[in-house]
């Protein structure tokens, strides 16, 4: 039984059923682990992979001037949006920090859909509501409106179109469409957080557990696999994708995590950019960088990393990475070190352990 | 999964099983079930002193690495090499082949202490 005190997804009882192990996320009773991570991980590289993503948020803005009160919380740049496209952007407070990072989905000039961290979902909300005093448009927690699961993986694409009329093949990358998936009406997004091909399809919550069961049954032939969050975690960091409470958070900027790309300062002010415009001057004063070990042991998170035998940072992510078979990393060096092929030590259980800077991403698919 | 009868157990998962003096220790299979895909065993050399209820060593998975704790007293007379190598021998056969030290017992009344394998099963059940 889980934790009254958690909240659970529309599929909570169909992972129990299935003998998934449960854990606590962030206040969500979640899979952590289905068959086991570094089996799920490699359905996911090599064949496809599903993932329950439900406990995510979503906030809706609709309005005369939605298109503007998204730009002026985000960082990217929203009026370079199509319909139907979405991008990776992050909300920030005035000092520059990370409140949460966000998917921004244009679904009309006067309707946007975001889509944020479990966690974070009711101060992004309040968040946006506090910034949206005099903008004529109106803001709408939706987390419960939405189940959100994930297809991953080369296979997603045969797997998915299986399920749908809409033919998906034509969608790129960070677009999506809203059509009729598994007899079910649905937004299908071509967007993960895994660094393979994929689609992320909401649907509503009561209809979620169908929608499940009618994508595994059809992914059957390809071997698709039921994933948890544990797998999610390796496949995210191979591909160096930023974890809200690890790389990023409330004391870190984007330009600090490598995340500059999602900084559009040249289009005029939004919350942060005065912060971002002063640090950018300035230059930053620590990075984020990616780390392979070199003697035996893991970097994990929080553990300190030495140069030259002094404190000089701190390990945001770490894991054994199974598509490579390495033990890899992320870490916050000071910004003169933190460039590939800087030898470091992380202290591992009160021994330090060498390990050594690398390019990131650690893992990029084959085209 | 069967706990063997013969063996005496802990709140922390490991296992001890008794033959003269020597005790053989290994962890559970909930244990690994719980680590998942074991990575890394570390545990000490033949000579070392290990001391009841104290950390002589640990067990990583890709998720987390923990502690692993005395169930008695004693000098590891034997260390299981092969683990250190083969990790996930742990995951397949943690109560037989994957074991981890085998201890000369200081103390054999520190047996007493120790969970049954009904008890353990009952005490993992509730913890579920």
């Amino acid at each position: 039984m889980p934790d009254p005190a958690l909240q659970r997804t529309p599929l909570n009882e169909v992972h129990r059923a299935a003998g998934a192990k449960m854990v606590d996320f962030g206040g969500w009773d979640m899979p952590v682990q289905y068959s086991g991570i570094v089996e799920e991980h490699n359905a996911v590289r090599s064949a496809v992979g599903l993932f329950d993503v439900s406990h995510m948020g979503e906030i809706e803005v609709r309005g005369p001037q939605a298109m503007k009160l998204v730009d002026h919380v985000t960082t990217n740049a929203v009026a370079k949006l199509k319909e139907g496209q979405a991008h990776y952007s992050g909300l920030l407070y005035e000092h520059g920090g990370f409140v949460d990072d966000i998917l921004v989905h244009k679904v009309a000039d006067d309707s946007f859909f975001l889509c944020v961290n479990a966690s974070n979902q009711d101060k992004d909300f309040e968040h946006i509501q506090a910034a949206a005093n005099g903008f004529d448009c109106e803001v709408e927690f939706a987390g419960g409106k939405y189940a959100q699961l994930a297809i991953q993986g080369p296979k997603a694409l045969a797997v998915a179109q299986q399920l749908t009329d809409v033919p998906l093949a034509p969608i790129r990358y960070y677009w999506f469409v809203d059509g009729v998936f598994a007899g079910v009406p649905a937004r299908i997004a071509r967007t993960g957080y895994t660094g393979e091909d994929g689609f992320e399809v909401y649907v509503a919550p009561e209809r979620a557990a169908e929608v499940w069961n009618a994508i595994l049954s059809a992914g059957q032939p390809y071997g698709i696999k039921p994933c948890g969050l544990g797998a999610r975690n390796t496949l995210r960091l191979e591909s160096k994708m930023a974890l809200y409470g690890h790389e990023i958070g409330a004391s870190i900027t984007p330009l600090e995590a490598d995340l500059a790309w999602i900084v559009k300062l040249d289009k005029g002010d939004f919350i942060g950019s005065d912060a971002l415009r002063r640090q950018a001057a300035k230059g930053v004063t620590r990075k984020l960088v990616g780390f392979e070990m070199r003697g035996r042991g893991i970097g994990r998170d929080g553990y300190e990393v030495l140069l030259e035998g002094k404190p000089a940072g701190w390990v945001t992510s770490g894991s054994p990475a199974p598509t490579l078979g390495k033990n890899i990393g992320l870490c916050y060096l000071p910004v003169e070190q933190a460039r590939p092929g800087q030898r470091i030590e992380i202290m591992i259980r009160n021994q330090p352990v060498e390990a050594e800077t690398v390019p990131t991403p650690f893992y990029k698919r084959p085209k | 999964m069967t706990y063997p009868e013969n063996y005496r157990y802990t709140k922390e998962h490991e296992w001890v099983h008794i033959e003269g003096e020597t005790a053989t220790i290994g962890i559970t299979f909930h244990a690994q079930q719980e680590l998942g895909d074991i990575v890394y065993v570390d545990v000490p050399k033949a000579g070392t002193k290990v001391e009841t209820g104290k950390s002589f060593g640990s067990v990583e998975s890709v998720k987390a690495v923990s502690d692993v704790y005395a169930p008695v007293s004693g000098e590891v007379i034997a260390a299981n090499d092969t683990l250190a190598t083969m990790p996930e021998k742990l995951n397949e056969d943690p109560h037989g082949a994957a074991w981890l030290i085998k201890v000369r017992m200081e103390n054999p009344t520190e047996l007493t202490n120790l969970l049954s394998a009904a008890d353990y099963q009952k005490y993992i059940g509730a913890e579920i």
